[in-house]
Order: structure tokens, then C-alpha cells, then sequence
């Protein structure tokens, strides 16, 4: 019976985990537009995961990569 | 560095990749754009951009030339804070499920060791595992149901939720009892998988009411007017109506909304009122005429300067006149209501009475205790917490898809009893587009010559003209076609004025004309009369058939003249019918019938209809509506046809059967299951099996509605 020791503690790490993947998933947005995930997989170009755009207060989104390099200042 | 902003758009055309591509594609094809991105389920764009090379003018044409129907989106904070309420229960669910696959892997092991002898320490630490893991699942999951009755136990009251939290809150507290006695049973696995099921319940309600809310919005914002402001310095930009205020001056081109009460500075043109009054004859309008928020400018464009006083607006009498309708509206209380009304108290009493009998009988207060619970977990409304919500999410969500937009969460309900329906004519039973009426009395030529002039006009008329003649040569000699708005339009044929417009316009004899109405004059000829009907919606005939044979009283309540009203009474069939009343009477005549015992239903689509609207036990309005009357109405239905009244109705009826079942299904459950826990025969095995079966069959029942024919 000494397996229980591992086997139980291994049973609700497992469990956890997919709990907080599943937390994360749902903050991160990826349950906002199920019908829109179904339909993306037939674009051809690479599409990468929605930036989170806050919806009422706008919050400055990184830098787009097209943009020339800032000026350092000071 | 530039400020960032962002959007959202309404964009109703989406509907696949492609489309979703193609727009997202589009809009960061914009300078500065830093995130398109469009959510298909909401049929709505977000779009994030750095710089001041864009506003938000551009980027809704941005959309349009790519093809699609945009308009700003305007969140509210409401909508915020229910995308807020349904991540909670979805959080509180997840934690609930994980829970109960863990808890009930160490509950199977436990009932399958009973039988075969498992030993007394083992059997202890699994519970001590399963408390490990019920205990912080009850404190988190179980919030949403200790909110709501505690809410519920301050107004003095006791609603459903009373015992569920009891229930949940007690069964682990007397199983970590029962642990530490060493006792041979423990209910972690029924108290959490209780939170289980009643959260699915939660969250599908909550679910279906986002989205419907969702989509209601979204007509909403379509018929959202935008002013075009004339600035101090001439310069004309485009805002939102809701910031116009008092001395701004607009301009309103022809075939656009006036976007707020005020008097026109300049201009004339013809002014359709049938969404504020329901009549269908557009009216006059030149300088110093008061012009309403919501009426279609016809024919001219006009400069109007916003009016002060919004106190005294038609609006504002209109928003008094809601407020009274609904404080008289009887209030309606929802079966579920009714029923925990009864089913709450009752619990609680079974379960002290079982304590009390047990101590009674001399069992000591433990067993006493533990029989009590287990009535608590057995009574808990498990069956009945699916019962409704797995109703409405199917019915909702079938409607939804034909179009029909259910926005408040009892609405099907009280629509299930419905006996009488109240219709507005203008705009609800018609399509709001006058025809041809008298087709037979005026000649090709004529109606051809009338036609090459009407093509230069965008009054509904002239409109009506062009497509009676849709299939006539027209004369190619016709020239210096203008149009004089308010009066008509002229023209040059071989050296003679054609006119057509008003009788003053042609030269009319000035005899009074049933309805709207044209006058056609050729150089000194005599005026030829064009007479015209607004046209029924083309299903309307059948459904008010179908809808008398099953037995429900038809009334038509209209604004608009009485010959007008009598001639669509007589097409329709129906007997009774009230011609020119004012808003007031709209609802009155709603609380005369209520008042009467009748269940009415209202269908309305104008400003005036906004009080009946909220009188009636029932409403709908087409999305075609007014802003005011689809906030009113209960359900919003889109399209040129009538039938989604008759579906909506056929399917609220069999949505309250569905749900009249589950409900004796769950008490039919109940019947067995608690004399056997007030007798204290309840293992958590059974109680497992109970909850799980019963709840099965609930859904099982309620998907049914997804096949129903209709």
C-alpha cells in the first residue's frame, strides 16, 4: 500500500496542474471567441495569439516591430 | 511617443475565416495600427492603434470599403462587469471540477474497500485527503450561492439558495466530524459534486444571457445614429449623437436620422414620423418646424439647431410614461420563484424535523445530526438548480439562431401564457415602405413618365413609383429634372412641365385623399391621382390566421389614421382595431386589457410603442425598431417576416412544459429519495447516484427542445 504515498500526491499534482492550465487559458482570453478558434485554423498565414487589449482603458501594447527604434533620451 | 487607442466594431457580416482575414488584414494594412483583432462569436473588431494618423472615422471606412458593415461599438460598464460575474463562476467551476474527479477517485476507492475490508487507517486518510481538498473547493466555489443567500436572508426572505449553502457549508463541517470519530461514512464527495452540478447550471444561465445580451447589443449599436456637427468655424466632423447638446448645429442629408430634438435653421424637406407616431404620411418641415430625434429626413438636406430643455422633449415624456408603465405592471413571479417559495421552508422544516425526531427517539445528537444533513444534501435542489437553465440556454440558444434575440432572462416564460397579442401597424405588421395602390386606374404611359421623374427622388413615394414601373420602357426625353423638397419634383418633356408631388405642387383640386398620395401633371393636362398603401410584411396574413385559430385574441393598436388602420384590419382579418392613439393610451389601453385578466403580449416598433411596450406582460420589436422600444422590449426579432413572433411564442410554450416536467421530475425524485434519508439510509453512495441520475435525466429532457419542430 506504500505506493499510495507517490501515486496520490502524483494524482492531484496531475489534477492541479490542469487546473491552473485551464485558469490560464481562460485569462489569457482563449475561451473569448471559440467560434472565431474554430475558423482560424483554415487561414494560411501565421497567425500568433491575440495580444489582450484591455477593452474599456486602453494600455500600451509593446512597441510594434515595424516601428523605427526610439531615440534614447538623456 | 503618440498615445495609444482603441476600438470596437460591430461588424454583423463576419462570418468565416475569409472574412476574418480579410479584416483583420485590412486593418492593420493602417498606418499605426499595433492589433486588429476579430472575435467571431460577438461578430465584433478590436483594434489598438499608436499615433494620430487615425480616428476612429477612418477606421470604421476602413472596414466599410473592405466590404463590411461596421459601426462603433460603445461598452458599457454593465457589460464589464458581466463578462466580470461569468469568468467568477466559470473559475468557481473548474476549482469544483477538479475537485470532484478527485474527491470521487478516493470515494470509489473508499466504497469498494468497505466491501472488501479495507482497513481503518487507510479509510482515514482517504478522508483526511478528500477534506484536504472539499474544504477550500466549498470556501471557493461555493461564494456565488453564499452571496445570494445571504442577500437573500437580509431582505428577510428565503430563496433557493438558502439551503444549498446550508448544505454545502454543513455536510463537510459534519463529515470531518465524522472522520475524526472514525466513523464509517463521510459526504465530501456529495457536498462538492453538489457545487459541481448547481455551478453548470449557473453558468450555462449565465452564458446564454451574455451572449443573447451580446447580440442585442449589436442591433443596438447598428442603429446608433452619428450627428454630423457643424463646428463654430463651418467645418463639419462626424460624433455620436449621445454628445450632442443644446445650440449645436447639424446637418442631416436627405435619407439620414434626425439624431436629436431641435428646430430646423435651414433647409425644408419631408419628415417621416412613423417611428415616432406611427403615422405613415411623411410630414412638412421647413424653417422653425420642431423635428424629433429619430425621424427619417426624407427628401431635403436640413441644418437643425439642437434644442435645450431636454425635460421637455418627446423622449422625456415618453421615459415618464415608461416609468409609470412599469411600476403598474403587475409584477410577474417566475415558477422557479414561486416554487422555492415553497420548496425552501419546506426543506429546512424536513430536515429539522428528521433532528428532532431522531433525538426524540433517544438517538444521540450525532446520528441525529447526520440524518439531517443527509436530508439537506438528498432535498438539495440539484435536478431542479439544471431544471430551468438547461430550458432556457436550449430555447435561447435555438431562437438566437433563427434571430431572435431573447434580452431578458424570464422572458420566454411569461410569453408561454400569453392570450392576447397587441400589434403596432406601422413598422411592425408593414415593412415601413409604402406601394402602388391604384396600379389599375393610371396608365402605362403615365406611370412610365412618373417613374423617369420619381428616379431623382429618395421620398418613399417616389421610391414606390420606380418599382411599381419596374417593368415599363421609360421616356428617355425627359430633362432638368429637379427636385423642390416638401412639394415634389419637375421636369421638361418636348417643351411641357411634368410635375408630380402635392396637390398645391400640381394644381390639384384640393378634395381630401385617403392615405399618402401623388398627383401627376402633364403641361395643362389634368392631375392624375397616385394613391399608396404601406405594404404588410409578406408572411403576415398566415401567421395572424394561425395565430386566431389557436385560440389567442389578435388586436391591432395603432397611431396612425383610422382608414388607414381599417383597411389593414379588414386584409388581416381581424376584428378589433384602434386607429390614432397617442402613446399615453398605447399602455392604457395595455393595462385596461391586463386589468382584465388578459396575458397580453405587445409588438411594437416606434417611440410611442416604448410605454405599451414595458406594460405588457410580453413585448417584441423588430430590430428595425426604434433605439427606446428595442431597449423596452422583452425579445428582438430581425427580418422582413412576422413568423419569428409565432416561433418565439411556440417555443416559450414548450420551453415552460420542458420545464414543468423537470421540475415534477425532480420532485417525483424527491418523493423517494427523502424518506429514505430521514430515516438515515442514505450512504454517499447513494446519494452519488441519486444526484447524478436525476440530473441526467433533467438534461436529457430539456434537449429535447433542440429537435422540437416549431
Amino acid at each position: 500500500m506504500t505506493v499510495l504515498l507517490y501515486l496520490i500526491p502524483a494524482m492531484l499534482a496531475m489534477g492541479a496542474l490542469a487546473l491552473v492550465a485551464f485558469m490560464w487559458a481562460l485569462k489569457s482570453g482563449q475561451f473569448d471567441d471559440l467560434d472565431g478558434a474554430a475558423e482560424r485554423i483554415l487561414m494560411d498565414d501565421d497567425d500568433r495569439p491575440a495580444q489582450p487589449v484591455a477593452y474599456p482603458s486602453p494600455v500600451a501594447p509593446p512597441a510594434a516591430a515595424a516601428s523605427p527604434p526610439a531615440s534614447t533620451s538623456g | 511617443m503618440a498615445s495609444t487607442r482603441s476600438l470596437e466594431l460591430v461588424v454583423p457580416g463576419m462570418h468565416c475565416a475569409g472574412c476574418i482575414g480579410k479584416v483583420e488584414r485590412g486593418l492593420k494594412a493602417l498606418p499605426g495600427v499595433t492589433t486588429a483583432r476579430a472575435n467571431l462569436s460577438t461578430k465584433r473588431v478590436t483594434v489598438a492603434w499608436d499615433g494620430d494618423g487615425l480616428d476612429q472615422g477612418r477606421v470604421v471606412d476602413a472596414v466599410r470599403q473592405l466590404g463590411f458593415e461596421a459601426t462603433p461599438f460603445q461598452a458599457g460598464a454593465a457589460r464589464e462587469r458581466q463578462r466580470e460575474e461569468l469568468r467568477e463562476l466559470v473559475r468557481a467551476l473548474a476549482v469544483a471540477a477538479f475537485a470532484s474527479m478527485n474527491i470521487m477517485l478516493l470515494a470509489v476507492a473508499v466504497w469498494a474497500g468497505l466491501a472488501e475490508d479495507m482497513d481503518v487507517a487507510t479509510r482515514t486518510m482517504f478522508y483526511w485527503i478528500q477534506a484536504i481538498i472539499a474544504i477550500p473547493t466549498v470556501a471557493y466555489s461555493g461564494r456565488p450561492f453564499y452571496r445570494s443567500a445571504l442577500r437573500a436572508l437580509r431582505a428577510k426572505s428565503l430563496n433557493m439558495d438558502v439551503p444549498i449553502s446550508l448544505a454545502v457549508i454543513l455536510t463537510p463541517l459534519v463529515s470531518v466530524m465524522e472522520v475524526i470519530r472514525e466513523e464509517e461514512h463521510a459526504y465530501f464527495d456529495g457536498a462538492v459534486m453538489l457545487l459541481f452540478f448547481l455551478l453548470i447550471g449557473r453558468v450555462l444561465e449565465r452564458v446564454v444571457r451574455t451572449e443573447a445580451w451580446g447580440a442585442a447589443e449589436n442591433l443596438l449599436s447598428l442603429q446608433a445614429t452619428e450627428a454630423q456637427l457643424m463646428e463654430a468655424d463651418g467645418r463639419v466632423r462626424s460624433v455620436p449623437a449621445a454628445e450632442l447638446a443644446a445650440g449645436m448645429t447639424v446637418l442631416v442629408a436627405a435619407g439620414a436620422r434626425v439624431p436629436a430634438d431641435g428646430t430646423v435653421a435651414e433647409g425644408s424637406s419631408d419628415i417621416d414620423l412613423s417611428l415616432v407616431t406611427g403615422e405613415s404620411v411623411p410630414e412638412t418641415a421647413g424653417v422653425g418646424t420642431h423635428v424629433y430625434a429619430g425621424t427619417l429626413n426624407l427628401t431635403g438636406p436640413l441644418t437643425v439647431t439642437v434644442t435645450a430643455r431636454p425635460e421637455d422633449s418627446l423622449l422625456a415624456d415618453l421615459i415618464r410614461l415608461m416609468e409609470a408603465a412599469e411600476q403598474n405592471r403587475s409584477r410577474y413571479v417566475q415558477v422557479a420563484d414561486r416554487l422555492s417559495r415553497i420548496y425552501a421552508p419546506a426543506v429546512h422544516i424536513l430536515a429539522a424535523v428528521t433532528f428532532t425526531g431522531w433525538l426524540l427517539l433517544g438517538q444521540g445528537w450525532h446520528d441525529a445530526l447526520m440524518a439531517a444533513v443527509a436530508v439537506l444534501i438528498i432535498t438539495c435542489p440539484c435536478a431542479l438548480g439544471l431544471a430551468m437553465p438547461v430550458v432556457q440556454v436550449t430555447a435561447i440558444g435555438r431562437l438566437l439562431k433563427m434571430g431572435i434575440v431573447v434580452k431578458a432572462a424570464d422572458a420566454l416564460e411569461r410569453l408561454s401564457s400569453v392570450d392576447t397579442l397587441v400589434f403596432d401597424k406601422t413598422g411592425t405588421l408593414t415593412v415601413g415602405q409604402p406601394a402602388l395602390a391604384n396600379r389599375a386606374d393610371i396608365p402605362d404611359a403615365q406611370l412610365a413618365l412618373a417613374a423617369a421623374l420619381a428616379r431623382a427622388s429618395r421620398h418613399p413615394l417616389s421610391r414606390a413609383v420606380v418599382v411599381a414601373a419596374a417593368s415599363l420602357p421609360l421616356p428617355a426625353a425627359l430633362a432638368d429634372v429637379r427636385e423642390q423638397p416638401g412639394f415634389g419634383l419637375e421636369g421638361q418633356l418636348d417643351g411641357q412641365t411634368v410635375r408630380l408631388g402635392s396637390a398645391d405642387w400640381t394644381g390639384a383640386p384640393d378634395t381630401p385623399v385617403d392615405g399618402p398620395h401623388l398627383w401627376l401633371r402633364l403641361g395643362d393636362a389634368a392631375p392624375l391621382l397616385f394613391t399608396f398603401h404601406d405594404r404588410l410584411r409578406e408572411d403576415a396574413r398566415e401567421v395572424f390566421a394561425r395565430l386566431k385559430a389557436s385560440g389567442r385574441e389578435v388586436i391591432l393598436l395603432s397611431g396612425d389614421r383610422s382608414a388607414v388602420v381599417a383597411q389593414a384590419a379588414a386584409e388581416l382579418g381581424v376584428d378589433r382595431w384602434l386607429a390614432e392613439v397617442k402613446p399615453a393610451d398605447k399602455a392604457g389601453v395595455i393595462a385596461r386589457l391586463s386589468a382584465e385578466g388578459h396575458r397580453v403580449l405587445m409588438v411594437g416598433d416606434g417611440l410611442n410603442d416604448a410605454p405599451a411596450l414595458k406594460a405588457a406582460q410580453g413585448s417584441m420589436s423588430p430590430a428595425s425598431a426604434a433605439d427606446i422600444a428595442q431597449r423596452a422590449a422583452d425579445v428582438v426579432f430581425q427580418g422582413a417576416k412576422l413568423r419569428p413572433v409565432e416561433v418565439t411564442l411556440s417555443m416559450a410554450r414548450a420551453a415552460h412544459r420542458r420545464a414543468i416536467e423537470n421540475f415534477g421530475l425532480a420532485i417525483g425524485y424527491n418523493v423517494i429519495a427523502v424518506p429514505l434519508a430521514m430515516l438515515g439510509h442514505v450512504t454517499p453512495l447513494i446519494a452519488a447516484i441519486a444526484m447524478s441520475s436525476s440530473s441526467i435525466i433533467v438534461v436529457i429532457n430539456a434537449l429535447g427542445l433542440k429537435w422540437r419542430r416549431l
